[in-house]
């Protein structure tokens, strides 16, 4: 019989620590399959942030380090310039990437560094209690948000995607989700890009996946992918915001 | 044996880096430490390796800690207000057993302070600075020809014990010119060692993880010893200073830095007048010489701290002797600098 579905070779074979309707083990698996169909697991570096993905290197089968909350950019740099003709990634969450490290990604970006950031929005601090993320949105509800995202006390749910892509010195950025099948698809041939163009030396590419918590949502499993795919799709449009050939 | 330039303090710590193998530096510019950033921009292209302006204090130290895990010999410098923010990196690095240094040319503070030389960063160097059980090996070196010499020397630790270590040196170090000569480091051909722990892909061996997350109280606490242990084997073997007339004097001046410089002219000049007094320089703030302080009880009837603070290594020095004479000091702060005939006036008070 012909084997047609497999583990990917880049990821562990053990069990999983998130929860049930978690969409970061769909974008962890994700990853390597990308790793193993370019093949570059042997000169790959990964970098875990702080948050629930902070044991990513639990899964992933190559050099993986963790960075300080928010310095995953900083610490992409240091490898990169230190070694260029390795692959050097960093998986970054929303309060990561868009709070604490909100200046440690402008300016990697800005420089251009020749690296790939994986950014998983799900819109909540999971690790510490479902607190409000800077991409929480209007009228969400979180532990720090009883009454729901207000603008006048909390600001506005920040846009990663479209803040980065007027810098010059990003070549790729798109939005994709992982809330149906279909949409894990569209996510790996843009993370396989953000890859590639890592490869070819054409400098700094992000990829956002907007990605269901259900803990943090107060939703089961199947309403909080619905509700990625209906409502937070319609504050954060999937789409490929820059491409530059 | 290289001629003798004249340069700065902080052009010669920036040289003596290249020459180390130093191959990664990331910096934010702040007075009065600029010169090292201006050197290394233009001496790294040249040398091979990489110099990063960074957007700020914070990434700089997390672009060293990323180098550093790939075996490259890497740096960072700034000043006081710059080093408080670094300390979350060092924590970092600390915890990781990444080898980094970190270079503090010391102001007045606190708070934003003034750009004039100053010692008052001390108990954040030596006493950990950011946040968890770990220490750092602390340098202070005491003219332009030890920032080199001690600078070079700091790469070897860090490698040896796979440990940050901060070169502690104060603002006149760092602007002074003095005639400097760069020696061939010791163990320089260190920096080319292999590295059996880093991170460069895993093509032939196994994957490795760095990192500094233990959630088992069990395993974080095992982890917590192997550092102790580490760091006590670091205070038997590395402590280093230099004592001055350490077999007959009865007054002992204690000083680090620019103050050692003043305090040695204060005892040639005593000694001229017969009377029996020296000094003694720590060279590691962290270990701290505990065992030179030790052997000098024996003689000493009082010892005199100067210090460009309110007092900060006098503890240690208490510390050190058990508090087995009486400790005094002399101080002088925010930018101001102790002056010969002070000092003077200071020891004939305690011999009255």
């Amino acid at each position: 019989m012909d084997k047609i579905f497999e583990k990917p070779e880049s990821i562990r074979d053990i069990g999983t620590h998130y929860c049930p309707g978690c969409g970061h083990g769909i974008v962890h698996r994700v990853i390597c399959e990308v790793v193993d169909d370019l093949g570059i697991r042997e000169k790959l570096i990964g970098i875990a942030p702080v948050g629930c993905a902070v044991i990513a290197y639990d899964y992933w089968d190559f050099d993986v380090t963790e960075a300080a909350h928010g310095r995953v950019p900083a610490v992409a740099t240091g490898i990169k310039r230190s070694l260029p003709d390795r692959i050097v990634f960093g998986y970054q969450g929303d309060g990561d990437l868009g709070a604490i490290g909100t200046a440690e990604i402008i300016h990697a970006a800005n420089r251009g560094e020749n690296i790939t950031i994986i950014f998983i929005n799900n819109t909540v601090y999971g690790m510490t209690g479902g607190q409000m993320a800077p991409t929480t949105i209007l009228k969400q509800k979180t532990a720090t948000t009883p009454s729901g995202r207000i603008q006048k006390m909390h600001g506005f749910p920040l846009k990663v995607c479209e803040l980065l892509s007027v810098l010059p010195g990003v070549v790729y950025a798109e939005r994709v989700s992982v809330h149906n099948p279909q949409n894990v698809l569209k996510a790996k041939k843009a993370i396989k890009k953000a890859f590639e163009n890592q490869i070819k030396g054409l400098g700094f590419s992000i990829v956002e996946v907007l990605s269901p918590c259900p803990t943090y949502l107060g939703l089961s499993p199947q309403d909080a992918v619905k509700w990625v795919g209906e409502e937070l799709t319609k504050e954060y449009p999937l789409k490929i915001f820059k491409d530059v050939k | 044996m290289g001629k003798k330039v004249l340069m700065c303090g902080n052009e010669a710590l920036a040289e003596a880096a290249i020459i180390a193998g130093c191959r990664f530096y990331a910096g934010y510019p702040i007075t009065p430490q600029n010169e090292i950033p201006a050197y290394m921009s233009k001496r790294m292209p040249e040398a091979g390796g990489v110099f990063i302006q960074s957007e700020s204090e914070l990434a700089a130290i997390n672009m060293v800690f990323g180098s550093s895990l790939t075996g490259t010999r890497a740096m960072t410098s700034s000043s006081s207000p710059g080093i408080s923010l670094k300390q979350e990196g060092i924590s970092y690095l600390a915890a990781c057993e990444l080898p980094a240094i970190i270079v503090n040319i010391m102001r007045g503070g606190p708070g934003l302070g003034n750009i004039g030389p100053s010692q008052s960063d001390y108990f954040q160097a030596v006493k950990g600075g950011g946040h968890g059980d770990y220490h750092q090996i602390v340098i202070a070196p005491a003219s332009a020809q030890e920032m080199a010499d001690l600078t070079m020397l700091s790469f070897d630790l860090a490698d040896k014990y796979r440990t940050p270590v901060m070169i502690l040196g104060d603002g006149i170090l760092g602007q002074m010119m003095e005639p400097v000569r760069f020696e061939a480091p010791c163990s320089g051909l260190q920096a080319k060692n292999k590295k059996d722990w880093i991170l460069d892909g895993c093509k032939g061996r196994k994957p490795r993880i760095i990192k500094s997350l233990i959630l088992s109280e069990r395993e974080l606490e095992k982890f917590n010893l192997k550092l102790h242990k580490k760091y006590n084997q670091i205070k038997d073997t590395e402590q280093r200073c230099e004592v001055l007339y350490g077999d007959d004097s009865e007054i002992m001046l204690a000083a680090y830095g620019t103050p050692s410089r003043i305090c040695r002219s204060v005892v040639e000049n005593l000694r001229k007048k017969g009377k029996s007094i020296g000094m003694v320089r720590p060279i590691t703030l962290w270990p701290f010489p505990e065992k030179a302080f030790k052997k000098l009880i024996k003689n000493v009837k009082a010892f005199l701290v100067v210090e460009m603070s309110c007092g900060q290594m006098i503890d240690d020095v208490k510390l050190a002797i058990d508090c087995a004479r009486p400790v005094h000091f002399y101080g002088r702060t925010g930018g101001e600098i102790p002056a010969e005939d002070e000092i003077i006036k200071k020891i004939e008070n305690i011999n009255g």
